[in-house]
């Protein structure tokens, strides 16, 4: 039995739907209906056995159960139970308000194993409301042009829609072709992301005053010349480092992060005082750091293949 | 300090030159004085908080956060100061932002000591893009890729007057420059600093590309490769200004001392030098003096400068610079006569029958302060800056093109710990740097120490082994021949490029273009 794991395997546990933790090619999967939803978009026909939240089933003496995490749609932290003993991972987490999926549960843990990927003091995600007034503003100060926002395709696409919305924006919303089953999927799933416009194959004169949504790899790259006039926005964490934004010719950074920042990070190692944490996925030195000054036992948990900064 | 904070993230993000100028504009039209007055001195690079330096950043940081999470963050985010602004804890919801000049007078009026804790209190008071903002005014290095003529075009743009009209009176001013706002706003008129010494703006060269001149237009004189300057003197009051505008009066305090003119001329500083027969030394010889805040007698004796002029802008008060050049070469051969010979001499004018006799007499000049041949339009006005088609530089032989430092990698052996592979990039048309070749020799031992404490210190980014650097310092490189390259995104390259020498008197922005490069295409 394994988590996430990275090669086919024959019994997988899967945290939730990003491609870096749900491969393709497992023999059993077990994860929640909207993972496996998403799953099934991705690769076609794969099945699986869904686990909702708070439910759970025993295999080889373990007892597996799935809490929601607030990454995602369907992201979920796996608790191990075995013999007394309860072993949380993660998976990719975040604590703040997200209208498209449901919150972070903290559960108690004697093990906690979990992500770093912000796992530096300089990472503080400001509240998302400033950032989407920031992308909202710009776009009524270049009405002549768009705003093109770089956004991963599952989760922080859907997120700045719905964040939009919320903040009283009701005009259509163009999204990148590769966007667009992921939208319906969501919507399908109750979340209400208003009027969707596929920005391809639209005229320059069509996409004026408009937001766009494209994933990051689109937007230094051909698909962006037919937009008019754009400004390069960009939803990401690491947004958060001027040279970072700079480096990808990102105009507008956005800081809209689906991971937990620093301080999400060290308080919810505060709150849950695991007896030990392994961490994993990014900065494990400085959050091993942050642990050793604050005597909490814990160890670094090497992964390879896992640094994805589109996702941030 | 919002305000502030927004224009420096704003400048940072932009890329158009267009859109720069009109955030900078905008901001100095609509922010009241004096904020938008050292705003701008802030941007030009006019702005010198005396008690802050990057060490008060370091030490403040260090009583904060644990020396090794700070660290990893500095080596992550690859700017101090953008660490420390980022990992402030944000106490900004409680008090009310400062201003920009509650920022200076709080930091002017305390002491070094005391400075950090000045600072620390100014930090909560901020946000995070508030911190950053606060801390690059502090220390003076913005890094937003604003050069002082292009903070000078934008206020030129905000009250709609002409540049060269700022750029005329601008080094007479001091921060924050109410009299330029007021002057700006139309309420009063332009500023007459006419009973100080101050600098007026070079008139320059370009390089002669193709073809030759008519010498019954154009006069000929040797280049001298010294540095060039220029003496501004009120009779009370003698001051030296560099190329750049900074004045460099105590670096070389004979030469004030024994200027006796009223007036103010322009010429190229030069040392004798004893192998020369007290003629002018190399470039090389001159380098011991530069740099230098203060000077030892020992020094004025060992490296004895003087100027040789070759141009004159104000005999007394009376303004010669829309005269012909004829006509400012008789006065200044007049006033020159009246000077300490040995310090101040004339430059000479070549005698050449027609441009092949010149071409001759440059090939056949090999004293070690000639640098080339300039060639300057007989009915030449003096006008700032580099005018097409009035004055023309020629160099001599290899081929040398003033390049801007963009990254640096440690050597091997013996320079393993030194940064010395120097990549640099000369301008596009665009006004963005491209890389133009690579080198790691032409240097002493001297300089290479202070080029790897220049990558040091002016690191902006880190990708893997190589640094990325501040595009400020301009390198003077000589090659042998600079081709066509299809491999290359600059479209050149150039053959066995060595560093000649370091130009730290030049502001990068005036290095050469790629176009100039290509010019040079054998």
């Amino acid at each position: 039995m394994w988590i996430d794991p990275s090669r086919p395997a024959e019994r997988a546990l899967v945290t939730h739907g990003h491609a870096d933790h749900a491969r393709s090619g497992h023999g059993a999967v077990w994860a929640t209906p909207e993972t496996l939803a998403i799953m099934a978009l991705r690769y076609g026909t794969e099945m699986g056995t869904p686990v909702p939240y708070g439910e759970g089933f025993e295999h080889g003496g373990v007892k597996i159960s799935f809490h929601p995490a607030g990454h995602v749609l369907g992201s979920a932290q796996i608790l191990l139970e075995h013999a007394g003993e309860r072993v949380v991972v993660t998976g990719d987490y975040k604590r703040r308000f997200d209208p498209t999926c449901t919150p972070f549960e903290p559960v108690a843990c004697d093990v906690l194993i979990t992500e770093a990927t912000f796992g530096l003091p300089v990472f503080a995600h400001p509240p998302i409301e400033g950032e989407i007034a920031k992308l909202l503003s710009a776009r009524e100060a270049n009405v002549d042009g768009c705003i093109v926002v770089g956004a991963y395709a599952l989760g922080k696409a859907q997120r700045v829609i719905a964040e939009l919305r919320r903040a009283g924006y009701d005009a259509p919303i163009y999204i990148h072709g590769a966007m667009q089953k992921m939208c319906e999927l969501y919507v399908a799933h109750n979340v209400p992301l208003g009027e969707l416009i596929m920005a391809t194959g639209l005229a320059k004169a069509e996409l004026k005053g408009a937001i766009v949504i494209a994933p990051p790899s689109a937007m230094n790259d051909r698909w962006a010349r037919r937009l008019p006039d754009p400004i390069t926005a960009m939803a990401s964490g690491w947004m958060r480092v001027r040279q970072r934004a700079r480096q990808r010719n990102v105009e507008l950074p956005l800081v809209i992060s689906d991971h937990a920042d620093w301080t999400e990070l060290t308080d919810t190692l505060l709150e849950l005082r695991p007896s030990e944490t392994w961490i994993t996925h990014g900065r494990t030195d400085a959050l091993g750091r942050w642990c050793e000054l604050h005597q909490l036992k814990a160890r670094a948990l090497d992964l390879v293949g896992r640094e994805d900064e589109d996702e941030g | 300090m919002q305000a502030f904070a927004a224009l420096i993230d704003g400048l940072i993000y932009t890329r158009s030159r267009d859109l720069k100028i009109r955030l900078i504009a905008d901001y100095l039209r609509v922010t009241p004085d004096p904020d938008r007055g050292w705003a701008l001195a802030a941007l030009a690079g006019t702005l010198n908080i005396a008690t802050v330096k990057s060490a008060a950043i370091r030490a403040m940081a260090e009583e904060r956060f644990d020396p090794m999470l700070f660290r990893m963050s500095r080596d992550y985010v690859g700017d101090t100061a953008e660490t420390v602004a980022l990992m402030w804890p944000d106490n900004s919801g409680s008090a009310a932002a400062p201003t920009v000049s509650e920022v200076i007078d709080l930091l002017n009026s305390t002491s070094r000591a005391r400075a950090p804790a000045v600072l620390a209190e100014l930090m909560d008071r901020l946000d995070a893009n508030g911190r950053y903002a606060l801390l690059k005014l502090a220390t003076g290095g913005m890094r937003v890729g604003i050069s002082a003529r292009l903070a000078k075009t934008a206020f030129g743009q905000a009250f709609g007057v002409s540049v060269d009209d700022v750029e005329e009176v601008w080094h007479a001013l001091r921060p924050p420059y109410a009299e330029l706002f007021a002057w700006g706003e139309g309420r009063t008129e332009r500023p007459d600093p006419a009973d100080s010494a101050f600098f007026r703006p070079f008139m320059l060269a370009h390089p002669l590309e193709d073809g030759s001149v008519q010498l019954d237009d154009f006069v000929a004189e040797w280049k001298w490769d010294g540095i060039r300057i220029q003496i501004a003197s009120t009779g009370g009051e003698t001051r030296l200004f560099s190329r750049g505008g900074d004045e460099v009066t105590a670096s070389f305090p004979e030469i004030a001392a024994a200027f006796n003119g009223i007036g103010v001329v322009d010429g190229e500083l030069l040392v004798r030098g004893e192998v020369q027969g007290g003629e002018a030394a190399s470039f090389n010889a001159l380098q011991q003096r530069l740099g230098r805040k203060n000077v030892t007698v020992a020094m004025q004796a060992e490296y004895p400068v003087f100027v040789r002029l070759y141009d004159i802008l104000f005999d007394g008060a009376e303004d010669l610079r829309s005269q012909p050049w004829t006509a400012r070469r008789d006065r200044l051969e007049l006033f020159t006569a009246n000077l300490d010979s040995a310090r101040f001499d004339l430059s000479a004018v070549i005698e050449a029958r027609d441009f092949e006799h010149l071409a001759e007499i440059r090939a056949a000049a090999r004293e070690a302060a000639i640098e080339g041949v300039m060639l300057k339009r007989r009915d030449s006005p003096y006008l700032a800056g580099r005018k097409v088609g009035l004055w023309y530089k020629w160099k001599r032989e290899p081929l040398v093109a003033d390049c801007v430092m963009m990254y640096a990698q440690r050597g091997s052996g013996k320079r393993s710990s030194f940064y010395s592979d120097y990549t640099f990039g000369c301008w596009t048309e665009e006004g963005t740097l491209l890389p133009v070749g690579k080198a790691y020799s032409g240097f002493s031992d001297e300089e290479l120490k202070w080029l790897d404490r220049f990558v040091r210190n002016n690191t902006v980014a880190r990708f893997g082994p190589v640094r990325e650097v501040e595009k400020s310092l301009v390198l003077e490189v000589a090659f042998d021949a600079v081709h066509q390259s299809k491999r290359h995104k600059s479209g050149v390259a150039m053959r066995f490029p060595r560093i000649s020498r370091l130009r730290r008197d030049k502001p990068a922005e005036e290095a050469d273009t790629i176009a100039a490069l290509r010019a040079m295409f054998d």
